[in-house]
């Protein structure tokens, strides 16, 4: 069996101070990113995040798990994560170093895939076209705001609903599972 | 009040007050699937959670698809990790290899799927039994482990968009090629969070195998579910797999058909749909997409002189036995062009077993065709087909993305069986209908 980093899997909960205020250097994306393209097929049969991670992105830029530095931040598109249903994208994601992904729409199954595994993700509209390759930003989780450090501006992003807000909260679908006692 | 089928199924499978679309709902899911690729996180999770017995060991379903029979090492002991919690659990609907066979093919043919079902699976394509009545879709491991250890899921109660299809389809035109066409007239995002509902007369005529292709395709355009509302020819589908002892299904019980209750599935007339499509297919013509995206769609007749290294019949999209006799149809007594490969993979076994007695797999290796055993393999880059730097496949599977079926700088063009098997002939993309 492979060894899988749970402690920083389920992170939403355990680094929840540090999470909530991220802070790092943009790297941008086009609309319609898949799940092909955030971690391939071929490097799907290992769930290990740190060797998912070190594939990342790599059929798009083959460099990106390199250059990056842990924290930064992914800003793309329309419909991000389109494609397969493998919770391996969200999780090569986080592997890598991304501390948060911003996106204009996301595909349904990796929205949900994100939410339940402690992946920050926030919906802003139009944000594609307001913030630069390697601006700083910072993005405060809790109130949906981000702040452009490069440009010295703020945009304000999309509010999770209610129900889903209550499972970020609680950590993860796990621990939200595991809190109502739902589980048999 | 008046409601669509998709929000009928989840008001019979939650409690309280009925449901509209956009509330969120926790309902009580019929069936949980998961394959070799997507399980072994499921499980993993499934651990962690303390869980110690799947809600209802009837209910849930593996099937070791994708990278089986296992590839490598590291593939082996992902399928050992499903197998084992299989035997562990008493999982009554695992499929080993020799019974297995891709799990969206083999569902329906084994009459685990009926209308009115709440289905979810670690798997895209879930959304292929929306074409039997079921509201199905895809969901990702985590979803799947916390409903085996509670039997629940959480759903927002999708927006329908209903698509009717008038006029009819011209020679070699199938539901392929409208469903690649649907894509490209809304988007890859067009039907994002939203059920797609395909209606009109020519779903009315189309028989359970292309329906399942339309369904199986709903997810490229960002959908939920694709659904059918079930009639004469969903009910008899359904009485004949049920009639049929096929061996592969294993612990199946006996089947009610209870028509008169799934005939009240149907959307009402005046439910609230999102949008309203009206498309007339009689112009239609064979549909290719072209890389890389699916909604990147051309008349194949618009194509020039594309050259094709590798061709690919089958998967969960057209990989049935109606794909199957098309392709036959086209390579009877002629020859898989010098220069181009071709790999046709029946979706079950029970497939592959018609297609020997009908004499298609004769046909298939007389044309120097290569036929495989049942696997996700080449669709998604995996296995039994991998394309090098610079080659270029035309598929009849359901997705092109960069990389899809193997190095970065390949290229995938999706069509219908008989764009691919007409191609195969020529080593260029070609429309069948000038063969």
């Amino acid at each position: 069996m492979y060894v899988f980093d749970w402690k920083n899997y389920n992170s939403y909960n355990i680094k929840k101070e540090r999470l909530m205020k991220l802070k790092g250097c943009v790297w941008k994306f086009s609309d319609n990113v898949n799940t092909d393209e955030i971690i391939a097929a071929r490097f799907l049969t290992t769930f290990d995040s740190k060797e998912l991670g070190d594939h990342c992105m790599e059929d798009i830029d083959k460099d990106f798990p390199k250059k990056i530095s842990c924290g930064d931040i992914m800003v793309a598109g329309k419909n991000f994560g389109c494609g397969s249903s493998r919770e391996h994208a969200p999780i090569a994601i986080k592997g890598c170093g991304v501390s948060c992904v911003i996106a204009e729409s996301f595909a349904r199954i990796f929205y949900r895939n994100a939410i339940n595994i402690g992946l920050p993700i926030l919906v802003c509209e139009n944000i594609s076209a307001q913030i630069k390759e390697k601006d700083i930003i910072e993005v405060d989780v809790s109130n949906g705001i981000i702040y452009n450090k490069t440009q010295d501006k703020s945009y304000k992003t999309d509010k999770f609903a209610d129900f889903m807000q209550e499972i970020v909260n609680s950590g993860g679908l796990m621990d939200w599972t595991k809190k109502k006692g739902l589980a048999k | 009040m008046a409601y669509t089928i998709s929000e009928k199924i989840f008001n019979q499978h939650v409690k309280g007050p009925k449901v509209k679309a956009g509330e969120f709902v926790y309902a009580k899911v019929d069936l949980a699937l998961g394959n070799d690729v997507t399980a072994p996180i499921a499980i993993d999770q499934f651990k962690k959670l303390g869980a110690k017995k799947v809600y209802d060991r009837n209910k849930v379903v593996l099937v070791p698809d994708h990278f089986t029979p296992a590839k490598d090492i590291k593939s082996a002991t992902q399928a050992k990790v499903m197998r084992d919690f299989a035997y562990e659990q008493k999982i009554t609907n695992y499929f080993e290899v020799g019974r297995m066979g891709i799990e969206h093919a083999l569902l329906p043919e084994v009459g685990l799927i009926k209308p009115g079902k709440l289905i979810i699976g670690a798997d895209s394509h879930t959304c292929t039994y929306g074409a039997l009545g079921a509201f199905a879709t895809g969901m990702g491991s985590t979803d799947l482990a916390a409903c085996w250890a509670t039997g629940y899921s959480w759903f927002k109660v999708p927006q329908t968009i209903k698509f009717i299809y008038k006029g009819k389809f011209q020679r070699w035109v199938c539901g392929k090629d409208l469903i690649l066409h649907t894509i490209g007239l809304i988007g890859v995002d067009g039907a994002l969070y939203k059920a797609m509902e395909f209606s009109g007369p020519v779903i009315a005529r189309m028989q359970i195998d292309e329906r399942l292709t339309m369904s199986n395709m709903a997810i490229e355009a960002g959908g939920k579910a694709g659904l059918i509302n079930p009639d004469k020819i969903t009910y008899d589908y359904i009485k004949k797999v049920c009639a049929e002892d096929y061996k592969g299904a294993q612990g199946k019980k006996k089947w009610e058909v209870d028509t008169k209750k799934w005939d009240k599935l149907k959307s009402d007339s005046d439910a609230v749909y999102d949008q309203v499509i009206e498309i007339d297919v009689s112009k239609l013509e064979p549909q290719v997409a072209l890389p890389h995206l699916p909604s990147n769609t051309k008349a194949v007749g618009q194509v020039k002189n594309m050259k094709i290294d590798q061709v690919v019949i089958g998967s969960c999209t057209n990989g049935r036995i109606s794909d199957l006799r098309i392709a036959a149809k086209i390579l009877k007594g002629n020859k898989i062009n010098s220069k181009t490969r071709c790999i046709i993979f029946p979706a079950t076994q029970a497939i592959y077993l018609q297609a020997m007695e009908e004499g298609l797999i004769e046909i298939f290796v007389k044309a120097n065709a290569v036929v495989s055993t049942p696997t996700c393999g080449p669709c998604l880059g995996g296995h039994m087909g991998v394309l090098a730097r610079g080659e270029r496949a035309i598929a009849t599977t359901n997705r092109n993305f960069v990389g899809r079926m193997g190095h970065p700088g390949s290229e995938v063009i999706l069509s219908s069986p008989a764009v691919a098997a007409a191609s195969a002939i020529t080593g260029k993309v070609t429309d069948p209908r000038k063969l």
